[in-house]
């Protein structure tokens, strides 16, 4: 771009322009209107949320679904402080994501003037960095160095603080400031000798296992991973955003790893004798108990981030750097491995612990998700909110691509799945996108169907709709002799009339019978969104399940047994897997 | 939000390797406003306490050279060190252990010293190499340089006179040779 005057706000807008951005998510305010202004006759479309939390979760499901940064701009005060929970959800994700504030003057920081406060100190720990912009001299460097902070190494949030008079000023600039990151290094193919005893290490186990996280979708791994896996013939297990990092389709796939993972892909992770995390960081939702962790296992870790390696437990090989170039080289390195004995076992895993779930009684979430498998032929985006639904989405909608599947990970944000599928659809059109939410977290964020609405998006909102948090209730129900506390939703809107008064279009599900009618219809309706209320059973529950601090081998595949509702003890009865008489 | 939290399992992986001691650390940082906000969130994260900090401007103005001295077990160090690097203003952040560096630090020590125990603290002075900066009638004021051993053992010897008031600046330090601090 020619070096030319313009306002702050219109280097903004270049510069966002200048980066390929197609949409900004957010709402104005007073300090914030210059921008707003600047928006005016753009290319870039704009979109007005209802909420700030929308807009934030608007960006990120737009960056998850396109490996784009997704924009946000709001005023400030609380329209920024507002965006903090979404700030958090996306840097506990490694979402790349740029959210521009408005600020007060700089003249009036630090007075309390009106809806001044410190955003640039409140949002410190949810960033992977933050700019407060206090002369614009400093503006087009740091929206540079925002956009590449926000995408390399490992991605995530960045937020950008602009006083008003910072906004209005004027600037001759032609945008290509020179980056000032001295502090800043990106990870890249990894240290060859590393790479090499890593290789050494595959070929010599006899029962290996790939545990494939978010990393390899962020760094476009999956093609990498998929040949290092058919090379090497081993199982491979995935976290809850690593889904879409290898097919779960193929028949190595074990499906997700964990709290909430299938049984056999737990059992393998137990009996493995070598375990390679790629863009993983060993949670605790997936590791259980850290000294029962694959005891014995050799534990291979790739990471772009260092702070990850040796920080729940010491690696007997780490490799740095990016999952897709250490993966390849890793790929063309290793010769294919004999491990049939050990497919073998994990194919008798595989058939004696399936997932599954009791089909009696009233309308199952798990039904509902396996008809919209079904219909959709696996190809839908799926994006999910947080709790009991999230789980038995990530069990039973199997995931065979790159960014067709988003989800609150880290954070576990409620409120997350709804706008996140709003900006998922706009980032890929062409695509059916299907949110899967809880009666719950619906209602944290469900005035932007009004959003929806107006930009006529076809997205589809399935509310499992159990009238609980079902999720709290499910742990108060195992482990605190079901004593219900703070988890009947009584009160809920009827979704239907809801969605009908913003104009948008409503489905009903009751009984298990309508699954299919009704599901095919919502799927075929793309004049705008649609909302499906999937009335489902109350208290089913989520199994497997590895009660929070056991370890994987105490997986419970059913209800406990022992323990009863009336019991007063708190513990839950574990069943080993595998052991004769257990569950199973 | 309302999804219940991860309690206990990472307890174990701190517990290991548990030996709480002091730690020198120096950083060498772009100097930005806000960094040393996010250096001290770093440490109070993880349930360090820092017990003394320096920042001054580097050589090259636009870098700053920081000290913390903090107290907490080598595991958790060794994290916080790494998040610290990981920070994009932090060009490197290490630990400094011993005969790597030449560490020193000021004191200024303020004592009540009536005329009778005068000549017997300035000799203690005296001894640990002090500057006397100050003398009234019923204080004196003294300056003591070196490691900050030194410092705690002039603190010790010296409280016996009745010590009004101490002020340090905090340990700075600068490796040997052409290892860079």
């Amino acid at each position: 771009m020619s070096e030319r005057e313009r306002t702050g706000a219109q280097v903004i807008v270049d510069a966002i322009e200048q980066q390929g951005v197609q949409y900004v998510f957010g709402i104005p305010g007073g300090v914030a209107i210059p921008i707003y202004d600047a928006l005016v006759g753009r290319p870039i479309k704009l979109v007005l949320t209802r909420h700030e939390q929308g807009a934030t979760h608007m960006a990120d499901g737009f960056a998850r679904a396109s490996g784009k940064p997704g924009v946000v701009i709001v005023t400030s005060g609380p329209g920024a402080t507002n965006t903090i929970t979404g700030l958090f959800t996306a840097h506990m994700d490694s979402v790349p994501m740029i959210v521009i504030t408005g600020q007060a003057t700089t003249d009036n920081l630090g007075m309390d003037a009106f809806q001044e406060a410190d955003v640039y100190g409140i949002s410190m720990p949810v960033v992977k960095h933050s700019f407060l912009v206090r002369s614009i001299a400093e503006l087009p460097r740091v929206l540079r160095e925002a956009f590449y902070l926000s995408q390399t190494g490992r991605p995530g949030p960045v937020l950008i603080d602009v006083p008003k008079d910072v906004s209005t000023g004027r600037i001759r600039t032609d945008l290509n400031e020179p980056l000032q990151l001295p502090g800043y290094t990106v990870p890249g193919p990894g240290d060859p000798q590393r790479i090499a005893l890593a290789a050494e290490l595959l070929q010599r186990a006899r029962r290996p296992v790939l545990l494939v996280g978010h990393g390899v979708v962020v760094s476009g791994a999956q093609e990498a991973v998929r040949s290092l896996a058919e090379k090497l013939h081993l199982p491979v297990v995935n976290t809850l955003l690593g889904k879409g990092g290898f097919p779960e389709t193929h028949e190595l796939s074990l499906g997700m790893v964990g709290m909430h993972g299938t049984a056999y892909a737990n059992k393998a992770v137990s009996e493995c004798d070598l375990i390679m995390s790629i863009g993983s960081r060993w949670d605790d939702r997936i590791t259980g108990r850290i000294p029962d962790f694959c005891p014995g296992a050799v534990k291979i870790h790739v990471d772009i981030d260092p702070a990850e390696i040796d920080k729940v437990f010491p690696m007997d090989c780490s490799i740095v750097g990016d999952a897709r170039l250490v993966v390849e080289a890793l790929a063309a390195q290793v010769q294919p491995g004999d491990t049939e004995s050990w497919l073998t076992r994990v194919a008798r895993w595989k058939r004696r612990y399936p997932l599954r779930y009791h089909r009696g009684g009233g309308l199952k979430a798990q039904a509902v998700i396996q008809a919209l498998y079904e219909l959709t032929a696996g190809k839908a985006i799926v994006v999910t909110d947080v709790g009991q639904h999230q789980m038995w989405t990530a069990q039973f909608y199997r995931i065979s691509e790159r960014f067709q599947w988003i989800s609150s990970g880290g954070a576990g944000t409620m409120g997350f799945g709804f706008p996140a599928a709003i900006g998922a659809q706009f980032a890929r059109p062409d695509r059916q996108v299907v949110a899967v939410v809880g009666d719950g977290g619906f209602q944290m964020t469900m005035y932007e169907l009004a959003t929806a609405a107006v930009h006529k998006l076809p997205v589809k909102v399935i509310v499992m709709n159990n009238r609980y948090l079902g999720m709290v209730r499910q742990w108060q129900n195992m482990f605190y002799s079901n004593r219900l506390s703070g988890v009947d939703l009584v009160g809920s809107p009827d979704f239907v009339r809801l969605a009908q008064s913003f104009g948008v279009r409503a489905f009903r599900i009751r009984r298990t019978a309508d699954i299919r009618r009704v599901l095919s219809r919502a799927l075929e309706y793309n004049e705008g969104p649609c909302l499906i209320d999937a009335v489902v059973e109350k208290e089913d529950n989520v199994f497997p399940m590895i009660p929070a601090g056991a370890s994987l081998g105490e997986m419970l595949l059913e209800p406990p047994r022992r323990a009863s509702r009336a019991e007063p003890s708190g513990e839950p009865a574990a069943v080993p897997v595998g052991t004769p008489g257990g569950v199973g | 939000m309302s999804a219940p939290g991860a309690e206990g399992a990472n307890a174990s992986a701190s517990a290991s390797g548990a030996s709480v001691k002091k730690h020198t650390i120096s950083l060498y940082v772009h100097n930005k406003p806000g960094v040393l906000n996010r250096t001290a969130l770093v440490f109070g994260r993880r349930g360090f306490n820092i017990d003394s900090i320096v920042a001054s401007p580097a050589h090259d103005p636009s870098f700053t050279h920081m000290n913390i001295v903090a107290t907490g077990d080598q595991r958790t160090l060794e994290q916080i060190l790494k998040q610290l690097n990981k920070l994009v203003d932090v060009v490197h952040a290490v630990e400094h252990t011993g005969a790597g560096a030449i560490e020193r630090e000021l004191a200024m020590i303020k004592l009540r010293c009536p005329a009778d125990t005068r000549t017997e603290v300035m000799e203690v002075a005296h001894t640990f190499k002090c500057r006397i900066l100050d003398l009234t009638e019923n204080t004196i004021t003294v300056q003591v340089t070196g490691t900050s051993e030194k410092l705690d053992a002039f603190h010790k010897l010296v409280n016996k006179y009745g010590v009004l008031e101490m002020v340090r600046t905090g340990k700075v330090l600068i490796a040997r040779g052409e290892e860079i601090t």
